[in-house]
């Protein structure tokens, strides 16, 4: 359960996030949507706590970001929009770093290991180096990464980007999981079709503020056009922007 | 938090000793390279000086006639001679050519000169600015001043007058200085390498853990695990100190074996650095590990890139030696005050170490609390600069 009241941020003279408030319930998943530099990204780096927002706050399963980030940071799991990983380390030493961070005891962090290994598929690639990695290959050590203390919430920061379509769908099977098992998801995207074909609830944010929010269905009804394509433009007001 | 250092250090040590370039060069290069190149340079000047004093200076003589006495004391003298014909012109000719290098000519009025009780005139021909046809022309000059004194002398005695007179006054130059203080001028060197070489060894990882991992867009997922930014960073801080200490370790057991075979020796200096003096340097110097590595760290969070944080850290690496530098231009002796100077203090340290000079052992407290305590300060302004948002990039 992640909410979100009046984030605002900005960077000098640019003001990244104006107003951002948006709720992403339990055993859904939640689209934040818009074009590049809506700051979706700065508002997804202020739940995830590597940047403090000016005003405004955010609660994660009820704590605060901003008076215990290390307890929010606790109760999430993150897929930051570069999210590398250790070319000299091998996929399973590569999560296995982040579980030795999150305090998991060595025979849960073991168990739990192969658990992602086998529901990511990674058992082919696991004790490799990760310097000859594919893409598709980085992406599923990523997000084993994110997941390896089992959070509740999981935040993706444009997670298809750059994925080819084998690994896209991959990745989009891996988030119905998530929401089957009731996890709550918070991803972003510029990509419209995506938000469309995975999410339960968009946020859509443009010049740092939330312009519209609901289901695809409501939000098509709610401002016409023959396709949520057609409803996005008319809510963004502006041809373009969108991929 | 200590679940945290040993994880962050695991994973930095695993990636640092599988990246071949990376030991290569932290821990090849400089702890065997730096001390092995620099002492065999040492033992190469060292051989050629003690050989041509040794060597049996080659000169050609023409005009031997003339003086066959000179020539029978030249040769007595150690030096080749070998009798020749031949004109001013030829003579420098045969110099031209590299046939000869030190030619003596001995003119025919020579004899005349010396019998009449005149200055008798003799000739040495040598190519002044080739450094060794200098070397070699000197040693023919004394050796035919000495040759000239002795005359002198038997003219005297033959008068009936000592030959004391002709000396008013005499030079004794007493060297004090011991084989091991000799020798030190020329070890100075080694405390630079050894220090040189220790902030080397964690120089790799300190880029890597810090400028690398933004490079790479690691830095992002790795500050959402709920750990404390300054656990991270104190981590990665030890794991370069660690690879510091191995290159500590490895430039002093190089240097305690290679400079067995440099013949110090030879020119009279004795090389004090054995097991005790070498273990003695690894302590010293071991402190000034934490301010090489937090300073490392420091410089490397707030470079933006590998690239940017290599030309700094270039400049970084001067910065602990330009305190020697100084020592080394004003002859700095070993005070308490200095001893509060990171890097000079060990420098100073080293030095007495190897000349045998027994420092009072609060220096060496001194020396490693200053050093100590400005590692912990630098630190923790690697964790301060960690905090902050822009670290990120």
């Amino acid at each position: 359960m992640i909410e979100v009241e009046s984030l605002a941020k900005h960077f000098g003279t640019v003001q990244a996030v104006r107003d951002v408030s948006f709720a992403a319930a339990d055993g859904r998943i939640t689209g934040l949507l818009g074009p590049n530099g809506a700051g979706k990204s700065t508002t997804l780096r202020m739940l995830y706590t590597v940047l403090r927002p000016d005003s405004g706050a955010a609660r994660i399963d009820g704590i605060d970001v901003l008076t215990d980030p290390l307890g929010a940071r606790r109760s999430i799991g993150v897929l930051p929009h570069s999210a590398g990983i250790y070319p000299n380390l091998s996929a399973r030493e590569n999560i296995r770093f982040y579980g030795e961070l999150h305090g998991l005891s060595p025979v849960v962090l073991e168990n739990r290991l192969e658990e992602l290994v086998d529901q990511l598929g990674m058992s082919e690639f696991a004790d490799r180096p990760a310097r000859g990695f594919s893409q598709g290959q980085r992406i599923k050590v990523a997000l084993a990464r994110a997941l390896v203390h089992s959070p509740r919430n999981v935040l993706l920061d444009e997670p298809t980007n750059g994925l080819d379509v084998m690994a896209t769908r991959a990745l989009r099977d891996l988030v119905l999981g998530l929401k089957a098992n009731g996890h709550c998801v918070l991803f972003s995207s510029h990509v419209m079709q995506e938000v469309a074909a995975l999410c339960d609830e968009i946020v859509i944010i443009d010049h740092g503020r939330v312009v519209c929010d609901g289901t695809p269905a409501g939000i098509q009804s709610r401002f016409g056009g023959s396709s949520l394509e057609e409803a996005f433009v008319r809510v963004l007001g502006e041809p373009e922007g969108l991929a | 938090m200590i679940g945290t250092l040993r994880a962050v250090f695991r994973k930095e040590f695993l990636e640092t000793v599988r990246d071949r370039r990376a030991l290569l060069s932290s821990l090849v290069m400089g702890p065997l390279f730096a001390p092995l190149m620099f002492l065999g340079i040492l033992t190469l000047s060292l051989n050629q000086s003690v050989s041509s004093l040794d060597e049996a200076i080659a000169v050609a003589v023409c005009g031997g006639d003339h003086a066959p006495n000179l020539v029978q004391f030249l040769r007595e003298q150690g030096l080749a001679v070998t009798l020749k014909d031949g004109t001013d012109t030829d003579i420098r000719a045969w110099i031209g050519d590299g046939i000869d290098q030190v030619v003596v000519a001995i003119p025919t009025a020579y004899g005349q000169q010396l019998a009449g009780g005149q200055p008798a005139r003799v000739l040495v021909y040598a190519d002044g600015s080739d450094n060794k046809a200098e070397r070699r022309a000197g040693r023919v000059r004394a050796a035919i001043s000495g040759y000239s004194g002795s005359i002198a002398a038997l003219r005297l005695q033959a008068r009936g007058i000592s030959p004391l007179v002709a000396q008013a006054v005499v030079v004794d130059s007493i060297d004090v200085s011991t084989p091991a203080s000799r020798a030190t001028l020329v070890l100075g060197m080694l405390s630079y390498i050894v220090l040189l070489v220790t902030l080397l060894g964690g120089m790799y990882l300190a880029i890597d853990a810090t400028a690398g991992e933004r490079e790479r867009g690691s830095l992002e997922p790795l500050l959402t695990t709920p750990v404390p930014r300054t656990h991270l960073i104190y981590g990665k801080v030890l794991a370069s100190a660690f690879f510091m200490v191995v290159a500590l370790a490895l430039v002093t057991v190089t240097i305690a074996l290679a400079v067995r075979r440099v013949p110090l020796e030879e020119i009279g200096m004795s090389a004090n650095f054995g097991a005790g003096v070498a273990f003695a340097v690894f302590l010293a110097t071991l402190p000034f590990v934490a301010v090489g590595a937090s300073l490392l760290t420091v410089v490397a969070s707030f470079t933006r890139s590998y690239k940017e944080a290599q030309t700094w850290l270039g400049v970084v690496l001067l910065v602990p030696t330009l305190p020697i530098a100084v020592a080394g231009l004003l002859d700095i002796k070993a005070s308490a005050a200095l001893m509060l100077v990171p890097s000079l203090s060990q420098h100073l340290l080293i030095q007495g170490f190897l000349k045998s000079e027994a420092l009072p052992a609060s220096y060496a407290a001194i020396s490693t609390l200053s050093t100590l305590a400005l590692g912990a300060l630098l630190t923790w302004v690697a964790g301060k600069l960690y905090q902050r948002e822009r670290i990120l990039g």
